[in-house]
Order: structure tokens, then C-alpha cells, then sequence
């Protein structure tokens, strides 16, 4: 008997391998931390493949570089987890296709009417600190600036190898235009260091070693519904905050151009907008505030949101960068 | 005429395979940019940092170890073999878990400031060009111990007690013994801590406390990842290959060969009265507790920051470990099947000596990128994922175990060529009874190099990754990358311990092989 449903198993297991293969395959290009069980990816493809009749399978890693390395052979039908910074580069290479979606009912403080790169989610950059162990938090960028060196110490990310440092970049020079080097200046002696990416730098932050760190104003939502622990705050600043959305992309070369439109159309459905909140610990891009998780209903948000378009920004970026080095050289 | 063909040829294919990796790759990359483009003024200063800092770094580890190579060698106490195995943990560390170690010891709330605060001392910074030597000494003062230390064992014991017997004091064994090994050993430390210092990237982004401690990697990163721009990312990897080739070559120049003769290889117990005094034995004491003290509290805080987090670690953890130790076993094979061509070859011929070293001046990144573009028109590049991640694991570690195993043979060749040769003793009979036999103690510490290297590789090829095999370190960055900061320490001591451990069973295994 037990042999036997044994072999019924086996054979049932083969069968939907079988059907599984002959599903078609929608491959899905996405970040490293995207997939992995903490990051929003099985959730996403479990959610699809309950109305695909497809299969999804997500291939991590650099995924502009590579698909610009692949250029029209990519084996990408859709790019998630971009982020606008590439996008002036991504669009340039004329391998994506539009979205055809309605972006006009978007739930995002910034109007998006780009025909290519579509927002699954968004937040706003912010320095986080620990209110418990922080007396003085500075209440305006301004006064963060003018702070004395040894009020606090603030670790950032490298905008030459990070997204949030090169957000955090633009920001600073999206507030203090000509004058954003000299910000710098003053900023330069409370960076206690500049960390490759996010990861490490928030790291510091929760291990104790700076007072202070470059996220996201989403990130106390996590410690308070992960952890339990509502110290972690964001300092909100009248001047406004960046906006750094998420996007995905399909290409022309997909092989399955229907499933691809089918997978965007899923991105703003109820069911993947409802779940990404705490999937990916930001704002879905369109879902209304009242059906929000409660902690993200009650977030302290800035008044202001600041964002500088495609354009700007990367002709803005290189002279940015050099004004961020010759700060730190001083 | 055909003998010497034989001989050579394992070592001209293993050549041949890291120079298509190396430069291939490079060429590759360049190829695809349309040549190579001029390099800016940020550049120039990153090679000036970069050239500064691993000079400096190099210098530090080799000066600081002597003295505890010396101290290691001269005496004898309970734990000492597991003290040396212990204090080469630093080296095998996965970078990310070491930096964090580091800033435990000594970041603003570390340690030592902790213990400074209440003596009404300043406290002290790591961030800034001090805190990326202090974690490049941190990383490579192991190295330069064990490659002294064993140049230290390889003076033949007989040799000690003729000294013993003329009468010698410690410091006619300094000028007579000590000083013509050193000369031997010390300049192929200082060039393979150079060139590990010349490649690195994430101890100088963290702690370098800004854009002034900027490397080459880092700009050959930007270059890839921010400016798409391949032909500069080339032209930086050719500089990091040329700087690297030109420091080899000076260090060939500069180098003595030590030839002390051929020993019985009895008896290692050191000659009490070569040893010197209570002063000299407290000195010694001394070297031995401040090397411990510096290189196992870091190691120390990253392990017990992350026991409380073992139990919680999820499940997944542990599909990814046996995948690591997995690769970790398979590269450490193809390591020694590389080097050990390599390493006969080389004391003879200096391209293979060069070839062997060729890959510790690569950047990982144009490698990377390199073999990709090459791949691609003939093969779905994921279907190469394995064999890829084991060849550039192997390849980090080969310039190590060749230049590990060098001086050994060198010592052998000059020992026994001719005995050898009378006996007619050839081939496999040859590898078999001499070379293995007389190469296991750094056969050992090889392969547990690279075994402990290729646990902790982040697996820098992505670009072949399939997105469905996780090591683990990826695992560790993942959770780190979704704020579960704590499962990450977790992953971290789990990531040390079973790095450690493989490193410490080779190595062993090496010594207990070697019936000196």
C-alpha cells in the first residue's frame, strides 16, 4: 500500500513537472535581494502563476548591466526593480517597450507619465534616527547642516556604487542648487563614513555605530511591525524629501509580449498593490491610503516631496558627483 | 629534449588557462567598448591612493610580522599549534563580516574606546585612510606570519645546532640564519599583500570614511555599474595589471634565494640557548599576545554578536551551506590542480611564475563581464554557472598557493634534484614519493585557503547567476538587504565557524601528512 501511494506521489509529481514544462516561461529579471524569501519576489510569483497558467522564474543579479550586455538576444521578458537613475541609459538603448498602462490614478505624491518605465512602489529618502538615544534629531536639512560637527554622526551611501547615495545626491542638489557643495562642506565632517550600499550602512546604523543613517522614511514601518520597536524614526524636513520610485519594464524582444503585458497589469491589480507594503517595506504605487497596512496609514510623512525628472537628473549627476568629491577632499 | 616537454607541459595548459582568463576577458571587454577610453583625473587619484595604501599596508603586515613569526617559532607552549591555525582566521574572512568585526573592536562604540573613555583618553577614529590599513594588516598580518614562519621551519633543524655547537648567540642565528631567509621570504609577502591590498574595494569603501580613499576597483565599479562605460573600465584594468606585473618583476629582482642545504628533518624543538634570555622570552610573550589580542577580537565580537541568532536562522540557511561548502571542496580541487603545475614550474621559469600570479591582478568585474561576453554567443551563459564560480574561486586562490608553495620546492629541487636524477626517479613515481610527501604541509594550508577564500566569495559573477542557487554569503547579504539584521550576524558566525573549519581540517590534515 505504502509503495503505492509512493509511486502515485511520484507519478502525480511527474505529471505536473510535465504540465510545468509545458507552460510558457515568463522570465523576470530582478535585484538580488528581490528574490529572496524576504524580499517580495515569491510572493509575486505566486500570485501570478495563480492567474497566469504560466511560469514565472525570476534570474537575480545586475539587471540593467546584464540586459545591456545581452542587448536584442536578452533572454528578459520584463526588468523589475529598476530604479530611475538607470533609466535615462535603459530607455536610450531602445530595447524596452511601453506599458500601455493607466498612470493617471496613480497613488504617489509625484504626476508619472512615462510611457516606458511603470512604478510598482515608491518611498521618500530620510535620515533615520533612534529616538531613544538621540536628544537632539535636526528638524530641517538646514539645521542638520549647520549642526555642530560632533552633535551626531550620520553614515551614507556611496553614490558611485549605491542607489539611495546617488538619491541622496540629487536631493541635496535638487534643495541647494549652485550652492551644494558648500552643503557638503558642512555636512562632510558628521558622515562618520560612506558604505558601499544601503545594507552595510544600515547596518551601522542598527548595530549602534552611527546615530544616524540614509533610508528611507518606510524603514521605521519594518521595526515596528517586524520588530515590535518604534524607536527607529525618520527626521522630516520642511524642505522636502526625495522621491525614489521602483519601476518595472517589458522588452520588445520578449518572446511572450501577452504574458509580459499581462505580468504589468498584475503590478497594479489589488492583489500585488495590497501586498507590497510589507514585501518590500514601501508605498505601493497605487492602492488607496485607507487600504494601507495601519502603520504605513500613520507614518509620519513629509508635506513636501521633491524629484527631479530623468532628464535633469542624469545631466545633473556628473558635475553632482564631482562637487560631492571635492567636499570630502577638503 | 621530449622529457623537458613532458615536464613542462601541465604548467604552459594552466598558464594558458588563467592568461585567457585574465587578459582574454580584459580583451573581451575592450573589444565590445570599441578600445580603450582615456582615464579621468578622479581615476588618477584613485591609482595614487590605491598604490599608496597597498604599499603601506604591505609594508606594516610584513615589518610587524617578523617578530611574531619569530616569537611563534622559537617557542614552544600548550596550544601553540591551534594558536597559528587561529591567527590565520583574519585572512580567510569573508571582507563584509571582517569589517563589521573591525568596527566592533574599534569603531566609535567599540572596544577600545570603550575601555579609553574612562582613562580620560581621546577617543579614537577607524574612519579614514588609518582604519583602511588597519583592516588590510588586520587581513593580511596572518599571511605574512605563516609565509615567515614557514620559511623560519624550512631552515633545517641541523642547521640551528651547528649554531648551537660554535657557540652561536641569538644574534650571530639573526645574522647567519634569520637574515638570509628573510631576504628570501620577505619580498614575496610584501608582493602578495601589495597585490591583494591593490585590488580591494569594500574594506576601503567602509571604512575609508569617504571619496579620498577611493581604488582602482572602485572606479572600475562606477565605471561598469553607473557610467556603462566598458573602455574606461579596461583601460583601469589594464593599469591594475600593468602596476601588478611591474611590482612582480621587482620583487623577483630583489629576492635571494636561501640555500641552507639539505637536512635530516629531525627534531623542530627549538635550542634553548639560541632562544636568549628572560628578556628575549618576554618580548616574545609579548609579540604572541598583542598579535592574538589584534587579530582574534574582531573575530571574537562578530562570533558572539551572532550566537544569540543561530537557532533563529530560517531554514533556508542550510540548502545554501551545503551549497557553499560544496563549491567551496570542488575549487579548492581545481586550486591544486592549477597550482601545483604552476608552483615546480615556476622556480624555474619566471612566465609561469607570472601566469600563476596573473590572477590576483584581474578585476573581478571585467572578469567577470569578460566571460560572460565571450560565452554568450555559443552558450546560455547560466548553463556555465558552476564551472565559471569554481574557476574564478580557484583562480583567486592560486596566486596564494603557488607562492605558498614555491620556496618549498625551490628548497626541495636544490635538495634532491640530483639524488632524485641518479635514481632515475621520473614522473608520477617521482610526484608520488618526493614531492607530495615533502609538499604536504603546504599542500595543507593551500587547500585550506582556498577552501575558506571560496566559502566566503560572494560569488562576484552574477551576471551567470541563475537566481536560483544561493550560497551562503549571498544569504547573508540578502537578509542584511531586508533589514533582518540580526539572522545576518546569525549567518555571519555560522559563515566564520564553518570557514574556519575547513581551513583548520586542510591544514591539519597538511601537517599530519608531513612526518617532520
Amino acid at each position: 500500500m505504502k509503495t503505492h501511494l509512493m509511486l502515485a506521489g511520484a507519478l502525480s509529481l511527474i505529471a505536473t513537472m510535465a504540465a510545468a514544462e509545458d507552460k510558457p516561461v515568463l522570465t523576470v529579471y530582478a535585484p538580488d535581494y528581490f528574490t529572496s524569501e524576504w524580499g517580495p519576489g515569491p510572493a509575486i510569483e505566486k500570485g501570478f502563476e495563480a492567474i497566469c497558467d504560466c511560469d514565472l522564474k525570476f534570474v537575480a543579479g545586475d539587471v540593467l548591466p546584464r540586459i545591456l550586455l545581452e542587448g536584442d538576444k536578452t533572454q528578459a521578458d520584463i526588468a523589475i526593480g529598476l530604479n530611475t537613475d538607470v533609466t535615462a541609459k535603459a530607455r536610450a538603448t531602445g530595447l524596452f517597450a511601453p506599458h500601455n498602462e493607466d498612470t493617471s490614478d496613480l497613488t504617489m505624491p509625484v504626476k508619472w507619465d512615462d510611457p516606458i518605465f511603470l512604478p510598482f512602489d515608491w518611498s521618500e529618502l530620510a535620515f533615520i534616527y533612534d529616538k531613544t538615544k538621540l536628544q537632539n534629531p535636526p528638524k530641517s536639512f538646514e539645521e542638520l547642516l549647520d549642526a555642530p560637527k560632533d552633535a551626531y554622526k550620520i553614515v551614507i551611501e556611496d553614490p558611485r556604487s549605491s542607489i539611495a547615495g546617488l538619491s541622496l545626491l540629487l536631493w541635496v542638489k535638487d534643495i541647494y542648487g549652485d550652492k551644494a557643495e558648500a552643503a557638503w562642506e558642512k555636512m562632510a565632517p558628521k558622515v562618520l563614513t560612506v558604505t558601499p550600499g544601503w545594507s552595510e550602512a544600515y547596518g551601522m546604523f542598527t548595530d549602534g555605530e552611527a546615530d544616524m543613517v540614509m533610508s528611507y522614511v518606510t524603514s521605521p514601518a519594518y521595526h515596528i511591525m517586524a520588530e515590535e520597536d518604534d524607536s527607529k524614526v525618520a527626521a522630516i524636513f520642511p524642505e522636502g524629501h526625495y522621491f525614489s520610485p521602483e519601476l518595472v519594464a517589458q522588452l520588445k524582444t520578449s518572446k511572450h509580449p501577452e504574458l509580459a503585458q499581462k505580468f504589468l497589469d498584475y503590478v497594479l491589480s489589488p492583489d500585488f498593490q495590497g501586498m507590497i507594503a510589507t514585501a518590500n517595506w514601501s508605498f505601493p504605487a497605487k492602492l488607496p491610503h485607507a487600504q494601507l497596512p495601519e502603520v504605513f496609514q500613520t507614518l509620519p510623512m513629509p508635506d513636501k516631496t521633491l524629484y527631479l525628472g530623468e532628464d535633469e537628473a542624469e545631466k545633473l549627476r556628473g558635475p553632482a558627483l564631482e562637487e560631492w568629491q571635492r567636499a570630502f577632499a577638503k | 629534449m621530449a622529457a623537458r616537454l613532458r615536464e613542462i607541459t601541465p604548467a604552459a595548459l594552466a598558464s594558458a588557462a588563467l592568461v585567457a582568463l585574465v587578459l582574454g576577458t580584459l580583451a573581451a571587454v575592450a573589444i565590445r567598448a570599441g578600445g580603450l577610453t582615456g582615464l579621468r583625473a578622479t581615476d588618477l587619484a584613485a591609482i595614487r591612493f590605491t598604490l599608496w595604501q597597498a604599499a603601506l599596508s604591505a609594508l606594516i603586515s610584513c615589518v610587524l610580522a617578523i617578530p611574531v613569526a619569530r616569537a611563534l617559532h622559537r617557542r614552544r607552549f600548550p596550544g601553540r599549534g591551534a594558536l597559528i591555525s587561529l591567527l590565520g582566521a583574519p585572512f580567510i574572512l569573508p571582507v563584509i563580516v571582517a569589517v563589521f568585526g573591525l568596527i566592533a573592536v574599534f569603531g566609535r562604540r567599540g572596544l577600545v574606546n570603550a575601555m579609553l573613555a574612562p582613562l580620560g583618553i581621546e577617543p579614537i577614529t577607524i574612519y579614514g585612510a588609518q582604519g583602511v590599513i588597519i583592516a588590510h594588516v588586520f587581513f593580511n598580518l596572518p599571511l605574512a606570519t605563516r609565509m615567515i614562519l614557514h620559511g623560519w621551519q624550512a631552515i633545517p633543524a641541523e642547521r640551528f645546532r651547528l649554531a648551537a655547537t660554535l657557540g652561536f648567540g641569538p644574534s650571530e642565528v639573526t645574522r647567519h640564519l634569520e637574515r638570509p631567509m628573510l631576504r628570501s621570504v620577505l619580498p614575496g609577502a610584501f608582493l602578495a599583500i601589495f597585490l591583494v591590498c591593490l585590488t580591494s574595494f569594500a574594506v576601503a569603501l567602509t571604512l575609508g570614511g569617504g571619496p579620498r580613499a577611493t581604488t582602482v576597483e572602485l572606479a572600475i565599479y562606477q565605471a561598469f555599474r553607473f557610467d556603462f562605460d566598458m573602455g574606461r573600465a579596461a583601460s583601469l584594468a589594464l593599469v591594475q595589471v600593468a602596476i601588478s606585473v611591474t611590482a612582480l618583476l621587482i620583487a623577483a629582482r630583489v629576492t635571494m634565494p636561501a640555500s641552507f642545504g639539505a637536512g635530516h628533518d629531525r627534531t623542530t624543538r627549538p635550542i634553548p640557548q639560541l632562544a636568549g634570555g628572560a628578556g628575549r622570552t618576554s618580548l616574545d610573550a609579548l609579540a604572541i599576545v598583542l598579535a592574538a589580542a589584534f587579530l582574534l577580537a574582531p573575530i571574537g565580537a562578530v562570533f558572539a554578536r551572532g550566537l544569540p541568532a543561530l537557532p533563529e536562522l530560517p531554514a533556508m540557511i542550510w540548502p545554501a551551506t551545503l551549497t557553499s561548502l560544496v563549491i567551496a571542496l570542488a575549487s579548492t580541487l581545481v586550486t591544486l590542480i592549477i597550482a601545483l603545475p604552476l608552483a615546480l614550474a615556476a622556480t624555474r621559469h619566471r612566465w609561469a611564475e607570472i601566469a600563476a600570479m596573473l590572477p590576483m591582478t584581474a578585476s573581478a568585474l571585467v572578469m567577470g563581464t569578460g566571460a560572460f561576453l565571450i560565452a554568450r554567443p555559443f552558450i546560455n551563459p547560466t548553463s556555465l554557472a558552476l564551472p565559471m564560480v569554481l574557476l574564478t574561486n580557484a583562480a583567486l586562490s592560486i596566486p596564494f598557493a603557488t607562492r605558498i608553495l614555491m620556496p618549498e620546492i625551490r628548497t626541495l629541487q636544490s635538495d634532491y634534484d640530483r639524488l632524485a636524477a641518479s635514481l632515475g626517479m621520473r614522473g608520477i613515481a617521482r610526484l608520488r614519493l618526493l614531492t607530495l610527501p615533502r609538499l604536504a604541509r603546504p599542500l595543507g594550508f593551500s587547500a585550506g585557503l582556498a577552501a575558506a577564500f571560496s566559502m566566503g566569495d560572494l560569488g562576484v559573477i552574477t551576471l551567470f547567476s541563475d537566481g536560483q542557487t544561493r550560497t551562503l554569503p549571498l544569504a547573508l547579504f540578502q537578509l542584511m538587504g531586508s533589514y533582518r539584521m540580526d539572522q545576518a550576524a546569525g549567518a555571519a558566525t555560522l559563515l566564520l565557524s564553518l570557514t574556519f573549519a575547513l581551513f583548520w581540517a586542510l591544514d591539519r590534515a597538511g601537517h599530519h601528512a608531513d612526518s617532520r
